[in-house]
This record gives C-alpha cells, sequence and structure tokens, in this order.
C-alpha cells in the first residue's frame, strides 16, 4: 500500500494546567479534532467563547475519508470563514451518471437552479478541509489546541465534568462546566459514560482506491451498477484535487479485506476499469465495511455528542462528516447562549430534537441506499435488477434507482424553537428551514445573502425597515432588502435584488423573516410585529417558560 | 382507498394472459417477470397509501402475520 500522508503533524506541548496542583477548570472542552470538534470549536471561538481542544493525535486525518462536501457544508465553513479556500481547493460538481453493465441508465443534476454561491458538492480530501479548518482556528485565536493528549476517562456530576487525560508526559486532571464529544466513531466519551451508538452492520465490504492519473473522465459522480469490469457487484467513481481520482469497488462481504487490499489484487481492478494503456499510481487503499447507528440521546446532562461520535451513515450519500459539521452549526451558537447565561440549558435539548430527527433522516437515506446496492435477499436482488433493467427505457424507474441520495440539510419542520407561520406562506422557506442562498447587491457590489445573514439572530425585512425594535436582550442582525428609498438606517444593512431573493422567500413588501444563527428560518411574517418578533426569539431561546414540545 | 371490489374489465382474459406471460419460463425467470410487472403497475397505480394497503392485503396470512420491522441491531 502507498499511503500518502498528508504531511502536517503538529507536535505535543505541554499545558500549563498540567503542573496545576487541582485540576484546572474550562468553560468548555471539545474532545476531538476531526472536522465536527474543529468546526464546533471555530463556532465557538467566533463568538467569543474560550475553547480548549483536545486530540490523541499529532496529525490531521490520514489517507482516504471523506471527499465530497456538500454545499449545506461549504455555506456554514463561509460562516466559518474558510469556506472559499475549500470550494477552491476542491473539484466543484452537480451531475451524478448512473450506469447498468455496458450503458448510461441516466444523470441527475444535484443543483438545477442557478442563483447559488456554492455548488451541490465539492470533491476535496478530508485532510485539506481539516487543514483550512486548523489554519482558521489557530487564526482566530482563543482556541487551546492540544494535540497527544488523549481523553482516557470521563466523570460528571450535576455541576460539571472531569476529564482524565494521558499525555507522553504522563495523565492530568482537567474540569469543564460543558464537554463537547467530537471524538468519532469509536468516542471514548461515549464509552466512558456508559453510552453506545446503536444500529445496524452491513454485510458488505467496500474496497476505496484513490489513484492518481490523468484521465479524461469529467468532474461527475458515476456510479455502475454490474459493470463489465467488476460483474455483480457496485463501482464508484469520483475526482479529487490533484489528479487524484476515488474508485469506490463494491466486493461483497466474503472478500478477504488483507489480501483485497494488496496491490496484486488492486491494480488489476482498477485496470479492469481504465483499459490497459491508462498508466495510474495508488495513492492510498483500503477496505472499509459500513453502519448506520446513532446514540439515542445526544445530550447527557452536561455532555453533548456531534459527528461520528453520536450517529454514522454508511458513504453512499456522502451524509457523514456532512451531517457531522450540521451538528457543530446547530450546537454551537446554543451552547454560546447558555454559556452566556442568555438562554436556559434546555435549549440544548432542542439540538438533541433537531440533529437527532436530521440523524434519522440520514439514516435512513444511508440504509436505502446500501439496500438497494447490496440487496439483503434473493427477492430484493430481483427488484433491484428490474428496476435497473426497467430505468434503461422507462422514466418512471429512474427515481427507484438508488446508489445514493446525497447530503441535503435537514429541515426542522417540527422544532420546538420554531414559530409556526400564522400568515399565508408558499412551503419553500418554512420554519426550520435552512435560508436559501440568492444573489443580491451591496451598493452595487455582486454578493450572498448567506454571507449577509446568520451568526446571530437575523431579522431579514424587505422593502420596510421597522419604525423600533423591542429590546430583545441579544444582539440582532439587520438586513433589509431593497429599502423603499434605496438607503438603509444606521445599524442596517441594505441588500439589493433581481427578484430571485423574494422569489426564493415568497416575500413581499413588508416581509420579514428571523433566521437563527445557524440560518434555519425561526419564524416569517407578512408584516412587521415588535410582539410578536420578541416571541419569536423567546421561543426559538427556549427562554419561553412553558414551552410546548408541539 | 384499496378497491376489493371487481373491477378488472375482462376477468378471464386476464387471467390467462397473467399465466400465458409465464408459459415456458423457470421459476426464477418468473420472478423476473413479476418484479417488472409489479413495478409497472405500482407506477400505474402511483398512490403510495394504495399500494401500501395492497401490500399489506397481499402479505395478510402467509407467514403468519405483518411484515416485522426493519431488523434492528444486527451485529
Ligand atoms: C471511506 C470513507 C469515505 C467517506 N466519505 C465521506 C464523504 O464523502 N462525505 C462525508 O460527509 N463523509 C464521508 N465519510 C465520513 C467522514 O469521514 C466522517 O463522518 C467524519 O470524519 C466524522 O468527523 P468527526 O469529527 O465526527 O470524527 P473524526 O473525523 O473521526 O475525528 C475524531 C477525532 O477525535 C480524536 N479522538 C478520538 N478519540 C479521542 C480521545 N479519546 N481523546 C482525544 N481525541 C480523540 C481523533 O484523533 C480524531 O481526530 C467517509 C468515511 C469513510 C471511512
Amino acid at each position: 500500500m502507498v499511503a500518502e500522508a498528508p504531511g502536517v503533524a503538529f507536535g505535543y506541548v505541554r499545558s500549563a494546567d498540567q503542573g496545576a496542583p487541582r485540576p484546572v477548570r474550562h468553560r468548555l472542552v471539545v474532545v476531538g479534532a476531526g472536522p465536527v470538534g474543529l468546526a464546533a470549536a471555530i463556532d465557538l471561538g467566533q463568538r467569543g467563547v474560550p475553547v480548549v481542544l483536545l486530540d490523541q493525535d499529532a496529525s490531521l486525518s490520514e489517507g482516504s475519508r471523506a471527499i465530497c462536501f456538500a454545499k449545506r457544508t461549504l455555506e456554514i465553513f463561509d460562516r466559518l470563514g474558510c469556506g472559499g479556500e475549500v470550494a477552491e481547493r476542491g473539484v466543484s460538481w452537480n451531475t451524478g451518471r448512473v450506469f447498468f453493465r455496458d450503458r448510461e441508465l441516466y444523470h441527475f443534476d444535484l443543483l438545477a437552479e442557478a442563483g447559488h454561491h456554492r455548488p451541490a458538492f465539492v470533491n476535496i480530501q478530508q485532510y485539506h478541509v481539516e487543514a483550512s479548518l486548523l489554519a482558521r482556528a489557530r487564526a482566530l485565536g482563543g482556541i487551546d489546541i492540544r494535540w497527544q493528549h488523549r481523553v482516557t476517562a470521563v466523570a460528571q456530576d450535576d455541576d460539571g465534568v472531569m476529564l482524565t487525560v494521558a499525555t507522553p508526559e504522563g495523565e492530568y486532571r482537567l474540569g469543564c462546566d460543558w464537554l463537547l464529544a467530537a471524538d468519532g466513531s469509536r468516542s471514548t466519551v461515549r464509552t466512558a459514560l456508559g453510552h453506545t451508538s446503536r444500529g445496524q452492520v452491513f454485510r458488505d465490504r467496500f474496497l476505496i482506491a484513490d489513484v492518481r492519473m490523468q484521465a479524461p473522465f469529467p468532474a461527475e459522480r458515476w456510479f455502475w451498477f454490474d459493470p463489465p469490469f467488476h460483474p455483480g457487484q457496485s463501482v464508484l467513481l469520483h475526482r479529487q484535487p490533484e489528479d487524484i481520482w476515488r474508485i469506490d469497488f463494491q466486493l461483497g462481504w466474503d472478500a478477504d479485506p488483507a489480501a483485497e487490499r494488496t496491490p496484486e489484487r488492486v491494480v488489476p481492478r482498477v485496470r479492469a476499469l481504465l483499459g490497459a494503456d491508462v498508466p495510474f499510481e495508488l495513492v492510498w487503499v483500503s477496505v472499509y465495511t459500513f453502519a448506520c447507528q446513532r446514540m439515542a440521546r445526544f445530550r447527557d446532562r452536561r455532555v453533548l455528542f456531534a459527528g461520528d461520535a453520536a450517529h454514522g451513515v454508511s458513504p453512499f450519500g456522502a451524509r457523514g462528516a456532512n451531517s457531522g459539521v450540521q451538528d457543530a452549526d446547530n450546537l454551537a451558537w446554543k451552547l454560546a447562549l447558555v454559556l452566556d447565561g442568555a438562554a436556559p440549558a434546555r435549549l440544548l435539548d432542542s439540538y438533541c430534537d433537531e440533529r437527532e430527527f436530521a440523524a434519522d433522516e440520514n439514516i435512513r437515506a444511508a440504509t436505502a441506499s446500501t439496500d438497494f446496492i447490496t440487496p439483503k435477499s434473493e427477492i430484493s436482488r430481483i427488484f433491484r435488477d428490474a428496476v435497473l433493467e426497467l430505468a434503461a427505457t422507462c422514466p418512471f424507474a429512474r427515481p427507484l434507482v438508488n446508489s445514493g441520495r446525497l447530503s441535503v440539510p435537514s429541515c426542522y419542520a417540527a422544532s420546538p424553537l420554531n414559530t409556526p407561520d400564522g400568515d399565508d406562506f408558499t412551503a419553500a422557506m418554512a420554519p426550520g428551514s435552512p435560508a436559501a442562498d440568492a444573489p443580491v447587491r451591496v451598493a452595487g457590489v455582486p454578493a450572498w445573502l448567506l454571507d449577509h445573514v446568520g451568526g446571530a439572530f437575523t431579522l431579514l425585512c424587505f422593502g420596510a425597515v421597522p419604525a423600533h425594535l423591542p429590546d430583545l436582550n441579544l444582539t440582532l442582525r439587520r438586513v433589509v432588502v431593497a429599502p423603499h428609498d434605496g438607503t438603509a438606517p444606521s445599524g442596517w444593512q441594505a441588500l439589493e435584488e433581481d427578484g430571485t431573493l423574494s422569489a426564493r422567500c415568497d416575500a413581499r413588501p413588508g416581509t420579514v423573516y428571523l433566521l437563527r444563527p445557524d440560518q434555519h428560518v425561526a419564524a416569517r411574517w407578512r408584516a412587521f410585529d415588535a410582539a410578536r418578533l420578541a416571541a419569536a426569539v423567546q421561543r426559538a431561546t427556549a427562554t419561553v417558560a412553558e414551552l410546548c414540545a408541539c | 382507498m384499496l378497491n376489493l371490489d371487481a373491477g378488472i374489465s375482462a376477468p378471464d382474459e386476464f387471467y390467462a394472459a397473467l399465466i400465458d406471460a409465464h408459459r415456458g419460463l423457470t421459476m426464477a425467470e418468473s420472478a423476473r417477470v413479476n418484479a417488472r410487472l409489479i413495478l409497472l403497475l405500482a407506477n400505474q397505480i402511483g398512490d403510495v397509501a394504495v399500494l401500501r394497503a395492497a401490500l399489506l392485503r397481499a402479505r395478510d396470512g402467509v407467514a403468519g402475520s405483518a411484515a416485522p420491522e426493519r431488523r434492528p441491531d444486527t451485529p
């Protein structure tokens, strides 16, 4: 196996906490500097929360893991200050093609409409994403990153959490008010607190071969069912930056993982796909099995779980890292408000409500794809093949073909934080949905909506600026779209638009949206009303005394 | 709503055609034909509520009871 190390390693540094006579107490500790822990740390850091970030390793994610990063993840990275870097370094794609045996069945476009800053997906190696996040975390300051600090034990009482941390120089103890466990699928924190992630393990094996080559394939997702070059199984091809391609071969449950990793086995498989005359170099090879599982509850008193620690999915659909970053996006603002005393701790239960719902959605989608790709019985294989055979000539069968339902953000339609629509609106951008992007202009200069909303609660007003705002006890970002006289009063950001934004928001003059700090819609009205705004903010921060969990 | 009243215009003709469609096929080939047929007919019906009712009705009395939940917790 030819392993390409990302070439980034960080030295162990002793922390002053290690010599302290009594365990030093921090407000927030994050365990795990993977994409999820890093995203959460940056988000919290941007909100002024001091963060201690512990990781057992001294390097970025090794080898080949996630490559497909979704539009919503890029939008979150934009808010975290590194979306541009990831998007520019990655390979953008919107189109997927599905082949059956020797012919193309159909193709799909994941972003059929124009007027979005980010593409449906970019492909980029996980370690590049982590490098961008890490650079951003370092530039931000206030994030105390400790490499080779491995959490070995966790205990909590009503008052706080106590960690035991192992380092090359021995163990020390560390206290915190709140703990975020982003320590991956084999989470130590989860096990230490007696929790498990339950679900379904799939009886199939997949070979991941990353190869470097000059190839004529376009930047698209190509998926084959039963191709002549790998009969009876499926194959997935993706382009990555730096002339690297990801080829994912289904092997079946009986394959011998150790033997399948050897170049003697891998090279002929790759050759069969590419043809004998295409030169290539193996960059990374591994054999995986997959599971779909989650913890019953993502919060245990003062400990919150996010990313692979909380849930896992099979990779068809690219929902692992993408959903984990959305966990961080959902949690950071809530945790910051609770740490500031601006919201009660029960706001964190809405993190569970929303992200457990999202995990179920992701697990359902990933399981359905895996069931289609790896039929579990003879009859399901017969139906699967019937769908594929019909799909070649009958359009009706194509939506039944499932080579992976690719990651889209969850809409928290049933969240207790939403103020349900009272006025007449179309379904798009309903409370709970993430705000759709749209092209706008700032003083004539082209810009994007999503760069001007979120971070804090945002009041997005169409046409008119409210005469006066209620006293809200938190920062409110104020944005007015196409103000009547072309200018906005001080404290307001004016955006011009071409009608796309109004159409996506079903907005008329006077329409008002309240967006949460994670850019999801909290409430919307046809006309501004100070009392309704105040109530919606209270509801979205769980500060109303009796929240109905409807 | 699943229609359980007589709805096929020429019952004998349909039944003969159904049997004919499988003439000379092995069980495995018949299974393929049936799978395609079900998919074609399902698309014609379209309404998932009706399809679910038909699936339940079709399974009723076979191997005991209703379809089990998805296998939980398979190691
Ligand atoms: C082959 C493959 C392909 C994939 N493709 C995609 C894809 O295309 N798109 C996608 O979205 N997802 C994909 N995924 C999933 C994705 O890689 C994971 O979902 C993602 O890495 C989860 O991020 P995380 O931060 O939760 O956990 P991890 O990335 O696992 O990070 C956990 C971190 O915690 C640290 N840690 C663990 N235990 C301790 C401890 N006790 N103390 C201190 N630190 C600790 C680890 O060192 C690590 O840095 C793929 C996965 C695989 C295997």
